[in-house]
């Protein structure tokens, strides 16, 4: 079906948090340079980073429930050699700290790699505080940073290996449930491009980070449809990969962009500066309609929020008609 | 590095509060009182303490020095140029488009600025970074000077760092807090007091000295006593006068922020050029 080595998700994928992913490509970083350090504000398990913490101790530093210190301690660790990794809940860093990664790291341009675990309603029981749904467009609008948002548990290691290896400042959204593996070891990962994980003709579903899974199963029940559905995953949400971007949009005249946050300033956000200005294509942005969510299950609260494929299902079926109205006209 | 006498140490400082005045002056905007007050510190930290080369400010053995209080930077663009990081005629560009030397300083802009400040309370985190850097990579002959204003104590990033420092033993870490009483909206024990600044530090286990930061000889002092000190980082609390060396200016919080127009700062500088009446100006 790709060129990709998809894993076989439809039927029945195995699962794991992206965030492990990150524990392990971090260990994994660390084994291949020296410099590679972490620094966490007392969330080494919940942010998989104890597992460096147990391999490196000497190399890991806990800041304690203090974000602001977190990513400026970061600022100084890069300063003087070293490849930071910091992490925390991304309500916190960067909800809490933002001024402190523009000035200290971004107009700084020192390359921290910033960790931001607990994005999205996914996030379940805890509720609305801990569920950050605004980190993409807190990041995106940063200079000199680049935004990374993996889609499953294997890609999340391969982009912190990349990350590790990349000059500049990063950030990384995490999911904290289990989610399907839709990627294997040969999938392709570099920093920038976007992945057509499914070729397609009559609609393009963009999705970022736990979306993919949600809009390459959208295509599938589609396809049932007689509808023909191109799936990018893009997991570089800034700089983002115009070419493919423009290039799926003008073949299928029609795009949906799915994800888990705001779809204000968020990746929604960012495709549709792109086209407005590119390439105006008729489009709609599945993602938190501005608003907060809530307490509940991983599975009941993407089913609320319309993030699950058939919510894209149906939104894909929405805007194929508006334009079949049209061209009627 | 041949020690200067004391005496040249001190005219040094006074070269710099005559640069501060101009630089302000040509830039038209900027920050008098904090930069007067801490010229003696930054004539004794280029001069003497930090261990740097001006003609190669990248040197990997080089001292940290950290302005966390970046709207003082007239004070180390003054201090830089007298020690020659670059031409001193440059220093009338201040705050100009096109310039090197921003409003608040840029390190991707000037070689020799460790770091980008101006948004409080992020220097000593970022000078905790570097010094468990240096920790982690067993060299202990680099220090890590941060100098700190006392109204930037009011964030509380200052206190994360202040924890951090003293949990992870930084004693290659050396702060220096500009206690000159004052921040924009006035004294700073009215705008939010900070008092017993030296109970609070030892109470986050912080080695404290106190020193009149204006007088260059007792701060050269502090600062040995300070790399003396171990398992404990180090707060020198320099007690200085804000406006230091300019009459209508010490001791003014007004003056926290803006600058002379050019009849204040021809005063201000026959000040300077005088010590103070006390010699004839050659520019007289």
């Amino acid at each position: 079906m790709t060129d990709y080595n998809l894993a076989d998700y439809s039927k029945k994928p195995i699962t794991e948090p992206n965030r492990k992913g990150f524990g392990l490509g971090l260990v994994e970083a660390g084994d291949q340079d020296v410099n590679v350090v972490a620094a966490c504000a007392d969330l080494t398990e919940s942010t998989q980073m104890y597992m460096f913490q147990e391999k490196y101790p000497d190399r890991f530093i806990e800041i304690g429930v203090a974000e602001q210190n977190l990513v400026t301690v970061g600022s100084g660790l890069a300063a003087a050699g070293k490849i930071p990794f910091v992490s925390s809940y991304a309500a916190f860093s960067p909800g809490r700290n933002w001024e402190q990664i523009r000035t200290t790291i971004c107009l700084n341009n020192q390359p921290v790699k910033i960790i931001g675990s607990h994005t999205g309603v996914s996030v379940g029981p805890d509720g609305a505080t801990h569920q950050m749904l605004e980190d993409i467009a807190l990041m995106r609008v940063l200079p000199n940073m680049i935004v990374l948002a993996p889609a499953d548990s294997v890609e999340a290691k391969k982009i912190t290996l990349a990350m590790a290896k990349n000059d500049r400042p990063n950030y990384m959204r995490l999911a904290r449930e289990a989610i399907p593996i839709i990627t294997t070891i040969e999938t392709p990962f570099e920093i920038g491009p976007a992945y057509i994980y499914r070729q397609g003709v009559d609609i393009s579903l963009m999705a970022t980070g736990t979306m993919t899974y949600q809009a390459l199963i959208a295509a599938e029940i589609l396809a049932k449809d007689g509808i023909n559905a191109e799936v990018i995953h893009v997991p570089t949400i800034k700089p983002l990969d115009r070419e493919t971007i423009l290039k799926s949009a003008q073949k299928t005249r029609l795009v949906i962009t799915v994800e888990e946050g705001q779809i204000i300033g968020g990746f929604g956000g960012a495709i549709a500066e792109l086209l407005a200005e590119e390439l105006p294509t008729p489009m709609r942005r599945i993602g938190m309609l501005d608003r907060f969510g809530e307490s509940g299950e991983m599975d009941e609260l993407i089913n609320f929020f319309g993030l699950d494929a058939k919510h894209i299902v149906l939104a894909a079926h929405n805007i194929l008609e508006i334009k079949k109205h049209k061209q009627l006209q | 590095m041949q020690k200067l006498p004391i005496e040249r140490l001190q005219e040094i400082a006074n070269d710099i509060r005559e640069d501060i005045i101009d630089m302000l002056v040509e830039a038209g905007s900027g920050h008098g009182a904090g930069p007067l007050g801490l010229a003696d510190i930054f004539s004794a930290l280029y001069f003497d303490i930090l261990n740097n080369d001006p003609k190669n400010p990248d040197w990997p053995e080089r001292d940290i020095l950290l302005l966390s209080n970046g709207h003082c930077v007239p004070v180390r663009y003054a201090a830089m140029a007298e020690a020659g990081y670059f031409p001193k005629n440059e220093l009338k560009t201040l705050r100009k488009f096109g310039s090197r030397l921003q409003g608040h300083p840029e390190r991707l802009r000037l070689p020799g600025l460790e770091s980008t400040s101006g948004p409080l309370g992020c220097g000593l985190s970022q000078g905790c970074g570097i010094a468990l850097a240096h920790k982690m990579d067993k060299v202990n002959h680099r220090w890590v000077y941060v100098v700190m204003g006392d109204g930037e104590t009011d964030e509380g990033n200052v206190w994360e760092a202040a924890m951090l420092a003293s949990k992870y033993k930084l004693s290659n870490l050396i702060a220096i807090l500009d206690r000159n009483d004052i921040q924009i909206d006035g004294p700073t024990e009215q705008v939010m007091p900070i008092e017993d600044v030296r109970a609070k530090w030892r109470s986050f286990g912080w080695h404290v000295i106190e020193v009149d930061g204006n007088n260059i000889e007792s701060f050269i002092d502090a600062c040995s006593m300070a790399k003396a000190v171990t398992e404990q980082p180090v707060m020198i609390i320099a007690y200085t006068v804000p406006g230091k060396g300019v009459d209508f200016m010490e001791y003014d919080f007004h003056w926290h922020s803006g600058a002379p127009n050019p009849k204040q700062a021809k005063e201000a500088l026959n000040e300077l050029r005088t010590l103070g009446g006390r010699i004839r100006s050659e520019h007289q």
